[in-house]
C-alpha cells in the first residue's frame, strides 16, 4: 500500500525519538489491511482475562482497585477488563472500577505533530486517592504515553500504587517504563508498524503487525 | 488555524472542534489543580491599547493555566502614549519571542493588519477590534448556549453538536458592537437563527446584507419567536460622541435612557414573556438599568457569570489550538 492519507504512524525512521500513540492510526481502508493478524478476537479475550484474573491476583481481591484507560482505545479494553473483573469477584461494582485518562495535553511531543483532539477525563466517583490504579492501554512502545499519563494522575490525586496493563509489547522503549500485566510481547523492528483494532472503536478485535505503509 | 482573527475563519467542522475542546478545557478547570502543562515554554504577549477587565484577565487566566508565560501589556503606561506605531511595538514584541499574541485595538482590523504584515510571526488572536470582531466572546457565547439549550443529562456539553434551530435575539447597540458581528458570523455558521433587535439608529448600515434577520421591535421578536436565548448588548456610550451633557443624559442616538430602557431593555415584565427553557446572556460590562434590570441580571435564568467562567475554557481551547503543534514553516 503507497497511498492513504497522512495518519500519525509509529514505526518511521525519523519518527523514532517521539513516537504517536504507539500505532493506532484511523484506517479509513479497513478492507485494506497489510501485514499478517498476531492476535485475533478470541486470541485478545483470552488474554484479557488472563489479565483480569493477574490485577486481582497481585492485588489481593478487587477492592480499592480503579482501572483508567487512556484514550482512544485503552478505554473500551479497560471496560473489558472491568467487566471480567466483575464477573469473578463479588462485590465488585464495574461502574466504580473504571475510568479514562487523557494524557493529550501532558504529552512531551506536542510540538511535533499537529494538534491533537483532546479526550475525555473521567473518574470513578470515589477518586483514585489511596486507591490501586491500573493504567490501561493498547500498545506500549516508547513509555512516552505512560509518562505523561503518571504526570496527568500527578494533578489528579494520590494514588497508592500505580501498575500498567498492556494489550501488547512492542519494546523499543525510551524510557524507564515497563508494564505489570502484558497480554502480548511482541518482538518488532522500529520500521514496522503495530495496529490494534477493537470492536469498539473499529468494528472488529484484531492486532496486526505489518511493514510501514504510505512511505511519504 | 494559524490565527483567529474573525468569527468568519471558522467552518461549522472547526467551530465545533473548538467548541469541544473547550468543553474538555471546561472539566480540567473543576479539578483541585487547575494548572496543566501543556505550553510550557511558551510566551503569550497581551497587547491590549483598550481598556477591558474581563477580557484580559481571561486570556491572562487561560495561558496561565497552560503553564505559558504571559506578559501584559496595556497602552497606558507604555511607549505607546510617547506615540510608538503599531508596528514598532510589534517588533519589540516579535524581538521578545512572542509565540502568541493577542491584541485588543481601537481601530477595526488592527489585529489583520498585526497578523498579514510580516512584522511578527507568531499566532495572533483577536480580542476585539473597534468595531469590528470579537471572535473569543462568539465562542464563549456558542459554548454556553450549547451546554446550556443543546447539552443533555448524559451529555451535558452536547459534545460534537452545532446549533441547529436554536433562535437567538440579539438586543441593543448594534451598530457598535464587535460582540454582536461575531456572533451573527459564528450563530448562523453553526445553525442558529439570529434575530438582531435595535433601534433604527444603532441599526448598522448594510444590517440586511448579514445573516440575520433585524426587528426594531422587542417585544414582538420576544412574543412571536419565543427566542431560546436573549443576548443583551451593552449601550457603547464611549463610541457614542458627546459629551453626555445633553438633556436627561441622552445621546444621538436616542432621546433619553428612560426611553431606551423602556423600548430596549430587559425588565421583568419581558422576562415572565420569554419561553420557560430562555436563557439571558451579556457580554459585560453591563449598565444595570438602562440595558437589563437587576430583575433580569440577578435572575436563576440569567447566564452572565458563567460566560465569563466559560470564557476561560474557550480562551484555553484558542491557545492550545494555535500553539500546541509543529511550527508551520509556511506563512
Amino acid at each position: 500500500m503507497s497511498s492513504g492519507p497522512a495518519v500519525p504512524m509509529s514505526g518511521r525512521p525519523d519518527a523514532d525519538a517521539v513516537p504517536a500513540i504507539p500505532a493506532v492510526p484511523v484506517d479509513p481502508d479497513p478492507g485494506g489491511l497489510g501485514g499478517s493478524e498476531v492476535l485475533g478476537p478470541q486470541e485478545i479475550s483470552r488474554a484479557l482475562t488472563r489479565i483480569a484474573h493477574e490485577i486481582l491476583e497481585r492485588n489481593k481481591g478487587g477492592s480499592g482497585l480503579v482501572l483508567l484507560g487512556i484514550p482512544t482505545r485503552g478505554v473500551p479494553l479497560a471496560e473489558r477488563l472491568a467487566a471480567k473483573i466483575a464477573d469473578v469477584e463479588p462485590g465488585v461494582d464495574r461502574t466504580q472500577l473504571v475510568g479514562s485518562l487523557d494524557v493529550t495535553m501532558y504529552r512531551d511531543d506536542l510540538h511535533r505533530h499537529p494538534t491533537r483532539t483532546i479526550g475525555s477525563t473521567v473518574l470513578p466517583p470515589q477518586g483514585i486517592d489511596d486507591r490501586a490504579v491500573v493504567l490501561v492501554d493498547d500498545v506500549l512502545f516508547s513509555g512516552r504515553t505512560i509518562r505523561a499519563a503518571l504526570d496527568a494522575i500527578n494533578d489528579l490525586g494520590r494514588p497508592r500504587l500505580v501498575q500498567l496493563a498492556v494489550l501488547v509489547d512492542r519494546g523499543h522503549r525510551e524510557l524507564p517504563i515497563r508494564a505489570d500485566y502484558v497480554g502480548k510481547n511482541l518482538p518488532t523492528s522500529l520500521a514496522e508498524l503495530v495496529r490494534v483494532r477493537l470492536a469498539e472503536t473499529d468494528g472488529v478485535d484484531s492486532v496486526r503487525i505489518g511493514p510501514e505503509r504510505g512511505q511519504a | 488555524m494559524r490565527h483567529l482573527l474573525s468569527a468568519a475563519d471558522l467552518d461549522r467542522d472547526a467551530a465545533v472542534h473548538l467548541l469541544d475542546t473547550a468543553a474538555q478545557m471546561a472539566a480540567t478547570q473543576e479539578r483541585e489543580i487547575k494548572k496543566l502543562p501543556t505550553l510550557r515554554g511558551k510566551t503569550v504577549v497581551n497587547l491590549f491599547f483598550e481598556d477591558s477587565t474581563r477580557t484580559r484577565i481571561s486570556f491572562e487566566t487561560a495561558a496561565k493555566r497552560l503553564s505559558a508565560d504571559v506578559i501584559n501589556f496595556s497602552a497606558k503606561g507604555s511607549s505607546v502614549s510617547k506615540g510608538e506605531s503599531l508596528k514598532d511595538t510589534a517588533l519589540t514584541l516579535q524581538a521578545m519571542g512572542a509565540d502568541a499574541v493577542v491584541v485588543r485595538h481601537q481601530a477595526s482590523g488592527a489585529p489583520h493588519r498585526l497578523a498579514h504584515s510580516g512584522w511578527v510571526g507568531s499566532a495572533v488572536v483577536n480580542a476585539g477590534d473597534g468595531t469590528h470582531q470579537h471572535p473569543t466572546q462568539a465562542l464563549l457565547d456558542a459554548f454556553t448556549m450549547r451546554r446550556h439549550l443543546v447539552g443533555t443529562q448524559a451529555d451535558p456539553d452536547g459534545t460534537g453538536r452545532d446549533l441547529a434551530g436554536l433562535k437567538v435575539a440579539i438586543v441593543g447597540d448594534v451598530l457598535h458592537s464587535r460582540v454582536a458581528r461575531s456572533n451573527v458570523q459564528l450563530l448562523h455558521t453553526l445553525g442558529a437563527q439570529v434575530t438582531l433587535v435595535a433601534p433604527p439608529t444603532l441599526v448598522p448600515v448594510g444590517a440586511h446584507t448579514w445573516t440575520c434577520r433585524t426587528s426594531y421591535h422587542l417585544d414582538e421578536v420576544i412574543a412571536d419567536q419565543q427566542p431560546d436565548a436573549i443576548m443583551m448588548l451593552r449601550v457603547q456610550r464611549e463610541r457614542m460622541g458627546g459629551d453626555g451633557s445633553a438633556a436627561g443624559g441622552g445621546t444621538g442616538f436616542f432621546p433619553s435612557p428612560l426611553e431606551y430602557t423602556r423600548a430596549y431593555g430587559l425588565d421583568a415584565r419581558r422576562l415572565a414573556m420569554l419561553p420557560d427553557h430562555a436563557i439571558v446572556m451579556h457580554p459585560g460590562p453591563m449598565n444595570r438599568g438602562l440595558e437589563i434590570s437587576a430583575d433580569a441580571a440577578d435572575s436563576p435564568r440569567a447566564v452572565i457569570v458563567e460566560q465569563v467562567a466559560n470564557g476561560v475554557a474557550v480562551r484555553m481551547a484558542v491557545l492550545y489550538l494555535l500553539l500546541a503543534k509543529e511550527k508551520e514553516t509556511t506563512r
